[in-house]
């Protein structure tokens, strides 16, 4: 990791322990906004994590492998690096009986990526997501913070063409 | 506040808002300007309100007339048309058939609309969710003052007990009794946790209430405190609902400033504070043991009970957990009074439920109903019918856990009871509709991928067991499964019943066993004559691979 | 105390005990594999599942309290097939390597498939997910195909040695033990103590330089108490032809039961190492009775017999005291001598040479 983010990380850290606080129920929130930084946490950042929790006033004693544990559990938490954008097709029954295949087919075409992989531009990082709670507008797929609903196959490249 | 003669509402749910939901409230305001309109007419948000195909919504108050689709280039025609002229604009109406519930009412489409009787979102879509004046003034507040001021903490869990409310997160526990199990606890802590991690597939009321109407889950919350004799509560929402959380922040900020939350409410000794608590992406949290898990920064891997969380519950402290829709019912029942909440739905199961529609039908979205109904009067009057050229096939209520319903099953009354006895269960409202073109192995392998995707991997039936069963039904897509397969899947799902550790595991095989109750001359045709009568499955070998990547060991 | 039934026994135990310590004290003995007398019990495996009456589902019970009135069976005939599935899920994806595997014959899950007589089922994960010997800890050799995702290494590091090297990563079917965030063991504080090993029940965790060099059943087991430090930690060397092959730790050791440190548990190779003084040694000179010289080899040392080497030391102390004084000597002992043995030294320095100059390192 560059100097730059190295103390980007220190920074954003010390921001987020400011906002959530030092007490255990602050570690997924803490880990979630380097996340939506980031893109994923880097492995420096359980480090730098559990050392400016453990400094002064710290009430709490935690480690990077806990955080790490905690990390790799929870979806929206990537411990490794994605593309730049984030493609988040919902797998579920819902969206699954209402077309939701075909564009997961179109969608594994057009990016020539499987789940879980990452353009060789690092541009995409396509994954399958749990039911993200939009089900009557199914099929649903969300790229970064945006989302599609009703997607039909026809519409995928249309989509994918939006983002730089 | 001053007089306004009208109010715009434009729904800002997330498909609204990519749809141009905030280009049209621009331009609405702007067109209001321009016609110098700007102070006698006041334009709002609403958040969803289970509409798919008309969005973004527009409604004009009082007249309640409702707009839709309104696209940003409508919004000048539609203020000069309908507010300053006072013509209604017929071309931008939303068509009546896309209409139910309150606003379907309203319009006066009478008759051919089906009666909703909304009392968990009888709100939600109908005030603005940032806004708590207008909840103050749709009756909010008003049972957290009777509380309060009229009754005792005892006598708020006997109106309670008294309504017969059950747990409306799936296991319709009787939530006074609960209530009271926590008030009896020993300890001077207490905690009033709301479980908003809805995960289970197909569900989304609890958005629809965090979204349109937050107050209403503080105000019950609240309540819920001052009852057990706790002061300090969480709600761990889901972190995928950003907007839910945003508006929930929203609202605790305003409720501490009017004192409805934070030191000496409403000016008793009482005091209660709220925190809101974002997941981070795991369906097992929804558990309530793994959601008290997941608040103390821990993997989100439930306990093993007992102890239970009314004795031994978050940082060790009695902690009441109850989910999003059954707080929502408290404050309509300390209101209007128990026996009027027992007055609706069925006697073993009173009040309404809130159900979600998706599938292959013509209105997908949200419904509130009595309990009761059938799934016929679901999908035949509520969710329009089946869409053209479909037939019923099967539903599955409750989401990826629930059971699967064949078309002759359609008839059974939808209440905790009845469903009981049919050995199905309602879980969390969710219906997901499937018509003739649906193979049911395949759905029962998307239904088994989830699991073996969101088991937290403690204990060893649901880890490996999930994996196994997938494995098999996954076999069967591809033309490889044996008949043999079946047996020692169900025979798998049994043990996964009787020895996981929570209901995740207990439940990941329902769906498998009714493919095999129901459905067992389908899954059969897919072995004996390697062929997937509805032609979804590709039965092609060539298909399988392999879920892991292997590592070749270096000698 | 709380009174229950268990197999039908009456059995009386105090508030706080678990079910499967009431029927330990009936001697009914209900098989366990994530549970560990020494750790947290988080009833995870599910192989200790019970009946209980009134309960719709069979319970765990290392973590199942005990309660008034409970009625439990332990081994009925459906506790044991869920047990055998268990069993059969645990095995469907673990390597079939038992023939070359270091534990085998001390293995926990080897010893219960027999019990059971569970054989490894046809379906399951075919071939293995993870790098055998993973990691480049000189001490610990890691196998995670092995690993049955009982937690105690992770629990064992962090209750144990107070570490926190380990911790569950992923979820799901891919839970499984890695240290720090997915680093190797030292880079995430690992001190190399082998708790993590002494507590796997499988061969995930085993150690590296013993590996392949005998197993449980091959070696001589000699209790002994550690030459590193005072403590007094004791464990077994396992002996197999004459020579140490491997240090393991036991619950039977009063001081630190299954503790150990590095020092202790893998510091046992200068026992058999070429450079150990076996004989003693002295110098030349003074095996030849003669002056020191600075010319020639007369400071060489020279390997002798003990009588040689104490007679020469007990001249050497005795001329120095009768010339300059008993307060001329000093003694210093070491924290690597057992209690008693510095004890001895303090009586030697203190009546036989007479003199009140005795110390020990553990000052320094």
């Amino acid at each position: 990791m560059s100097a730059l983010i190295e103390s980007d990380v220190a920074a954003l850290v010390q921001a987020a322990i400011e906002k959530h606080g030092r007490n255990p129920d602050a570690f997924i929130p803490i880990l979630s906004e380097v996340n939506h930084v980031f893109g994923h946490v880097p492995g420096d950042a359980f480090r730098e994590i559990s050392r400016q929790l453990n400094i002064e006033g710290g009430r709490v004693n935690v480690v990077e492998s806990q955080l790490y544990g905690l990390a790799s559990f929870y979806d929206m938490i990537s411990t490794k690096p994605r593309g730049r954008h984030v493609i988040k097709f919902c797998e579920n029954a819902p969206c699954h009986v209402v077309g939701g295949k075909a564009v997961w087919d179109t969608l594994q075409e057009t990016l020539n990526l499987k789940n879980g992989e990452t353009t060789p531009d690092s541009k995409w990082t396509l994954v399958t997501t749990s039911c993200l709670g939009l089900c009557s507008v199914g099929p649903v797929l969300l790229v970064d913070d945006d989302m599609y609903g009703n997607v039909t196959p026809e519409q995928v490249t249309d989509i994918l063409e939006r983002y730089e | 506040m001053k007089t306004k003669r009208a109010m715009i509402l434009v729904s800002n749910d997330p498909e609204s808002i990519r749809l141009g939901a905030n280009e049209v409230v621009q331009h609405l305001n702007e067109a209001l300007a321009s016609y110098d309109l700007q102070d006698e007419v006041d334009v709002s948000t609403i958040s969803d309100v289970g509409y798919s195909n008309i969005l973004p919504l527009v409604i004009v108050y009082p007249d309640t007339v409702v707009y839709g689709p309104v696209k940003a280039s409508d919004a000048r025609y539609l203020v000069e048309e309908h507010l300053y002229k006072g013509r209604v604009v017929n071309d931008l109406l939303a068509p009546p058939k896309a209409l139910t519930g309150p606003i379907g009412f309203l319009r006066g489409h009478k008759g051919y609309n089906p009666a909703e009787q909304r009392v968990v979102l009888e709100r939600a879509g109908r005030i603005d969710p940032e806004s708590i004046e207008e909840f103050i003034s749709a009756n909010g507040y008003e049972a957290l003052g009777k509380a309060l001021s009229e009754l005792t903490p005892e006598g708020v869990i006997e109106i309670i007990e008294k309504s017969g409310l059950q747990g409306r997160g799936g296991a319709g526990f009787p939530t006074g009794r609960k209530w009271r199990f926590v008030r009896g606890a020993k300890g001077e802590k207490k905690y009033v946790v709301c479980n908003a991690d809805e995960s289970e597939p197909g569900t989304f009321k609890d958005r629809l209430v965090l979204e349109g109407d937050p107050h209403l889950i503080i105000e019950a919350m609240v309540i819920a405190g001052y009852a057990i004799g706790a002061d300090e509560g969480y709600i761990y929402i889901r972190g995928e609902y950003g907007l839910a959380y945003q508006h929930l922040e929203t609202a605790i900020a305003q409720a501490k400033e009017y004192g409805f939350l934070g030191d000496n409410i409403f000016g008793t000794d009482f005091c209660f504070n709220i925190h809101v608590h974002a997941g981070a992406g795991a369906y097992v949290c929804g558990e309530e043991t793994a959601l008290i898990e997941s608040i103390e920064g821990k993997r989100g891997e439930p306990r093993s009970r007992p102890p239970y969380p009314t004795t031994n519950g978050l940082w060790d402290k009695p902690t009441l957990v109850n989910n999003v829709e059954t707080l929502a019912n408290i404050p309509p029942i300390l209101r209007n009074g128990a026996d009027w909440y027992k007055s609706l739905g069925t006697p073993s199961s009173p009040g309404t439920k809130v159900y979600t529609i998706m599938g292959n039908v013509n209105f997908r979205g949200v419904i509130e109903v009595p309990m009761g109904i059938t799934l016929r009067e679901v999908i035949n009057i509520y969710a329009k019918g089946m869409k053209p050229g479909s037939i019923l096939k099967l539903a599955q209520t409750g989401g990826s856990s629930g059971s699967i319903i064949p078309a002759d099953l359609q008839d059974t009354p939808m209440d905790f009871e009845s469903f009981r006895k049919a050995g199905v269960s309602l879980g969390s409202g969710a219906l997901l509709i499937c018509d003739q073109h649906t193979c049911i192995v395949d759905l029962v392998k998307v239904l088994l991928q989830f699991f073996r995707f969101e088991s937290c991997g403690k204990c060893t039936p649901c880890r490996v067991g999930a994996q196994r069963i997938y494995e098999i039904t996954k076999r069967l897509t591809q033309g490889q499964g044996e008949i043999a397969d079946l047996d020692i899947a169900l025979d798998l799902i049994s043990e996964m019943e009787r020895t996981s550790n929570c209901g995740l595991g207990q439940t990941a095989g329902t769906a498998f066993r009714g493919m095999m109750t129901h459905f067992r001359e389908e899954v059969e045709a897919h072995i004996l004559n390697r062929v997937c009568p509805t032609g979804v499955c590709s039965m092609d070998p060539e298909t399988a691979q392999s879920d892991y990547i292997f590592i070749t060991q270096e000698k | 105390m709380i009174n229950l039934k268990i197999n039908g026994k009456e059995v009386q135990v105090p508030e706080g005990t678990t079910v499967l310590q009431a029927a330990g004290q009936v001697g009914v003995t209900i098989p366990t594999l994530c549970n560990h007398p020494d750790l947290h019990a988080t009833g995870g495996c599910r192989i200790c599942v019970v009946d209980v009456k009134g309960w719709r589902t069979p319970m765990a019970s290392c973590t199942l309290p005990a309660s008034e009135g409970m009625e439990v069976e332990t081994h009925s005939p459906a506790i044991l097939k869920s047990r055998k599935t268990i069993l059969e899920l645990l095995l469907a994806n673990h390597p079939r390597d038992c023939l070359t595997c270091d534990v085998g014959g001390s293995c926990e899950l080897q010893d219960l498939s027999y019990e059971y007589q569970v054989q490894v089922p046809e379906w399951g994960t075919k071939g293995t997910r993870y790098i055998a010997d993973s990691d480049p800890n000189p001490f610990v050799r890691v196998d995670m195909n092995r690993c049955i995702q009982c937690t105690r290494c992770v629990r064992a590091c962090t209750e144990i040695q107070g570490r926190f090297v380990w911790t569950m990563a992923e979820r799901g079917f891919d839970t499984h033990p890695v240290p720090g965030a997915d680093t190797d063991m030292l880079d995430a504080r690992c001190e190399s103590c082998g708790a993590c090993v002494a507590y796997c029940p499988t061969g995930a965790l085993s150690d590296k330089m013993s590996y392949g060099q005998g197993r449980t059943h091959q070696v001589k087991k000699v209790m002994t108490t550690c030459t590193f430090c005072g403590v007094g930690c004791q464990f077994e060397l396992n002996v197999k032809d004459g020579r140490v092959i491997r240090v393991t730790s036991t619950e039977e050791a009063p001081v630190n039961g299954n503790h150990l440190c590095v020092k202790g548990r893998y510091g046992y190779d200068f026992i058999h190492h070429p450079d150990r003084l076996v004989k003693p040694k002295v110098r030349r000179y003074l095996i030849e009775g003669k002056k020191k010289k600075t010319k020639g080899k007369p400071w060489e040392w020279v390997e002798t017999d003990w009588d040689t080497a104490l007679d020469l030391a007990a001249r050497k102390l005795h001329d120095v005291r009768t010339n300059f004084g008993a307060d001329s000597i000093g003694v210093l002992t070491s924290a690597k001598c057992t209690n008693e043995e510095n004890y001895v030294m303090n009586k030697f320095a203190r009546q036989v040479l007479g003199t009140n100059n005795i110390d020990h390192c553990a000052r320094l």
